[in-house]
């Protein structure tokens, strides 16, 4: 069968078995287990009103308990075992992995980007938000700003091949380069520094984002504020750090951590610009250079990504109980 | 705003072309390579992109039609005019071989000759040496070799004199039996075209795999949308003990990183019988896509009046109808904002594609197409990637500047409230 035709019949089967998985066990609960008939009509009400948000909730519960609550368990104790997952091996995965030169230049560079790449977005993504505020073509430069966002990393990291390419002729820095006189280098080779350059494709790529949510931010800063600085005298610089930064603070936290999680998550980069050669590589590529080869050792990698994100998502979940 | 005292023109002036300078900064990557996909794959490596619009140098080898041959002297003589009988174009430098395309400026004569040497000992010895001359003059020959070997006479070989015009005079001192190859370096005026995109999607399987990632992208969409929805509604309008810990669930399985899922849910996959497969991608995709999409549409219908929901269930409606009926349609704004989500990283996903579905060429996606194989194996013809690149990431632009209002209304729904 074809995929079409498979894709199709799934969208058909998918969506009509969620409706009639719906509509059923709605029509179940109320005609045939708790029918609201005349002797205990309250008590049946009651129960079906009881029962019901769970029969609303149960597909999700099943899909997020299989794909993401179930895998932190899996994952860990898979990562107990050795390559072929029929030996025991304790923490034996982990011991040997934090032996290695890779595994700690991968942890090392991870650590660069958790730490630049928010902060490169974010500081892009506020000084456009600010510097367009109240320009006339504001939206338009904006929207072409953001549009990094609707492309592949796959397709981001071919963009800046082209940029980065080592031939004049191709690369345009190597070409600025050439036309100051200066030799051609290949920027992914060059010892520590490549790390910033990909690092670079993914802040050119989330600072759309940052620029979005904070420019929002900013348009919610009472005006109030603002107008009681300028008639202090307050100078635009001191008005942007002292009045506005102040204020959307949180919301800066925010785009911090959404990036900082994106972050984590990202291997296509690393993968399409120099397959984790030259030290470039970082957790997540890491890991896929494990996949299908040694799955003890993935899953040690998975679950140390898993422990760098733990105290941010309970800080999360905090948030979120305190909101409720 | 603007109307308040102590704002300065020459700000203004500033903000401006910051902006612009940015904005052109952050174009500057992608135009280049919507630019080049469109380029001529010789013309790529002869100039960059930032050129397309001038004339490129660039080198051709040309095997003219074989014409007459007549004798001059020892030489056989072949000549004619490179660009055809009625052709026009401007030679700019030629040559007689590959390595040395552009040897000799049009206008001169180029050809190799047999030197006549003697060594040190004083036994004859011949050897080629590469020149131009004038088209009315002779080569000049140095007195010595590389090897400082003393030269006595030469004899030439083969020579070609070019016109910047395109005549050709071909001499040879055997007897020619196929057309000489000429090497040309002429000034071709830009050539853009569809080439390229020809190419990688009529013989490189681009096709197979532009169909491939529409097929896993689309139920990929619309099955968690629905799951969501329905979570989404008994999370924000049903009143049942542990609801509250049920958001804080959701909102911590947000930053769930999705490594974990791979290794344990393909095993889970190949036992009970999925294996790679579409139906294994659709199913992980709708699993990770679930938090942000619970998420961000309970949030959305948290916010719609209380009264038409309540006026709606006291006049009898069940939280089924209330749902249907009232808060499906009203919550359209955060449907379409997660459908747009989930769509762009579904469409440009490489690491659930490379998990979940069969490593062999049928069931590749572009962006595993492009990373594993195009890259690889087509490494140096940008023209070649570049036009795979943009017929890979057209869609998500299309849907981007379509449909940007919710995108945004939805990025914002999801970070600050």
């Amino acid at each position: 069968m074809s995929p079409i035709v498979q894709g199709i019949l799934t969208i058909i089967i998918g969506v009509g078995g969620c409706i009639g998985y719906f509509y059923a066990s709605n029509i179940l609960l109320d005609r045939v287990i708790f029918p609201p008939k005349t002797d205990d009509q309250g008590r049946n009400i009651r129960r079906a009103t009881m029962v019901r948000p769970w029969l609303f909730l149960l597909p999700a519960i099943l899909a997020l308990g299989l794909y993401l609550v179930y895998p932190v368990v899996g994952s860990f104790l898979r990562s107990l075992y050795n390559r072929s997952g029929n030996e025991f091996v304790g923490f034996g995965n982990y011991v040997q992995m934090f032996a290695e030169h890779g595994f700690r230049v991968a942890l090392f560079n991870n650590f660069l980007w958790v730490v630049f790449v928010p902060a490169g977005a974010t500081f892009f993504g506020l000084l456009v938000a600010q510097l367009t505020d109240r320009l006339k073509w504001g939206n338009i430069a904006k929207s072409l700003i953001f549009m990094p966002m609707a492309i592949s990393f796959v397709g981001a990291s071919l963009i800046w091949k082209f940029v980065y390419a080592a031939d004049p002729d191709i690369g345009i820095i190597n070409a600025i380069r050439d036309y100051f006189g200066a030799a051609p280098v290949d920027p992914m080779q060059i010892p520590f520094w490549n790390n910033f350059f990909i690092m670079f494709i993914m802040v050119w790529m989330q600072t759309g984002f940052a620029m979005v949510i904070l420019s929002a931010a900013l348009r919610g800063i009472p005006e109030e504020t603002i107008e009681a600085a300028i008639i202090d005298g307050a100078n635009p610089f001191q008005i942007f750090f002292r009045i506005k930064v102040p204020q959307i603070a949180g919301t800066i936290v925010v785009v911090w951590t959404t990036i900082t999680f994106l972050t984590l998550k990202v291997f296509d980069i690393v993968y399409t610009m120099t397959g984790g050669n030259f030290d470039t590589e970082i957790l997540p590529s890491y890991m896929m250079d494990y996949m299908f080869r040694d799955d003890g050792r993935a899953t040690a990698v998975a679950f140390v990504i898993m422990v760098i994100v733990t105290p941010v998502m309970i800080w999360n979940i905090r948030q979120a109980r305190r909101e409720l | 705003m603007d109307n308040i005292a102590g704002k300065k023109s020459g700000l203004s002036i500033v903000t401006n072309l910051s902006v612009l300078v940015l904005v052109v900064l952050w174009l500057i990557p992608t135009i280049g390579l919507l630019v080049s996909s469109f380029r001529d794959r010789d013309q790529i490596s002869e100039t960059g992109w930032w050129l397309a619009l001038f004339p490129v140098e660039q080198a051709v080898r040309i095997t003219p039609e074989m014409g007459d041959v007549t004798q001059e002297g020892d030489l056989y003589v072949v000549s004619g005019n490179v660009f055809g009988a009625d052709g026009s174009g401007s030679v700019a430098a030629f040559g007689i071989t590959s390595r040395d395309p552009g040897a000799a400026e049009a206008g001169q004569t180029y050809g190799r000759l047999k030197l006549e040497v003697l060594d040190e000992e004083g036994e004859p010895d011949t050897e080629n040496y590469e020149t131009a001359w004038p088209v009315d003059g002779t080569p000049e020959i140095p007195e010595t070799d590389e090897d400082g070997r003393a030269v006595q006479s030469y004899t030439i070989d083969r020579a070609l004199t070019m016109q910047p015009n395109g005549d050709y005079v071909w001499r040879q001192a055997s007897e020619p039996r196929r057309a000489p190859a000429l090497y040309v370096v002429s000034t071709q005026p830009p050539d853009f075209g569809l080439q390229n995109y020809e190419t990688i999607l009529t013989s490189n399987n681009m096709d197979q795999a532009f169909i491939n990632t529409l097929t896993v992208t689309i139920p990929a969409t619309v099955i968690p949308i629905l799951i969501a929805a329905f979570a989404a509604y008994a999370l924000a309008w049903m009143d049942f003990p542990g609801r509250g810990w049920l958001v804080a669930i959701v909102v911590g399985l947000l930053v769930v990183p999705l490594q974990l899922a791979l290794v344990p849910m393909l095993t889970l996959h190949n036992e009970i019988g999925i294996g790679q497969s579409f139906l294994g991608i659709w199913l992980a995709h709708t699993g990770f896509g679930l938090p942000l999409a619970v998420y961000i549409l309970r949030n959305y219908m948290v916010g719609l009046p209380r009264d038409i929901i309540e006026s709606a269930k006291v006049d009898g409606a069940t939280d089924f109808q209330v749902f249907t009926r009232i808060v499906l349609p009203l919550s359209f704004p955060a449907l379409a904002s997660f459908a747009i989500f989930q769509f762009l990283w579904t469409w440009n996903d490489l690491l659930v594609a490379k998990v979940f579905l069969p490593s062999n060429s049928e069931s590749w996606v572009m962006t595993v197409k492009i990373a594993d194989d195009l890259l690889g194996s087509r490494g140096g013809d940008w023209g070649i990637l570049a036009a795979a690149a943009f017929v890979s990431i057209a869609v998500p632009l299309l849907v981007f500047f379509a449909m940007q209002k919710y995108l945004v209304r939805g990025l914002l729904a999801g970070s600050v409230k």
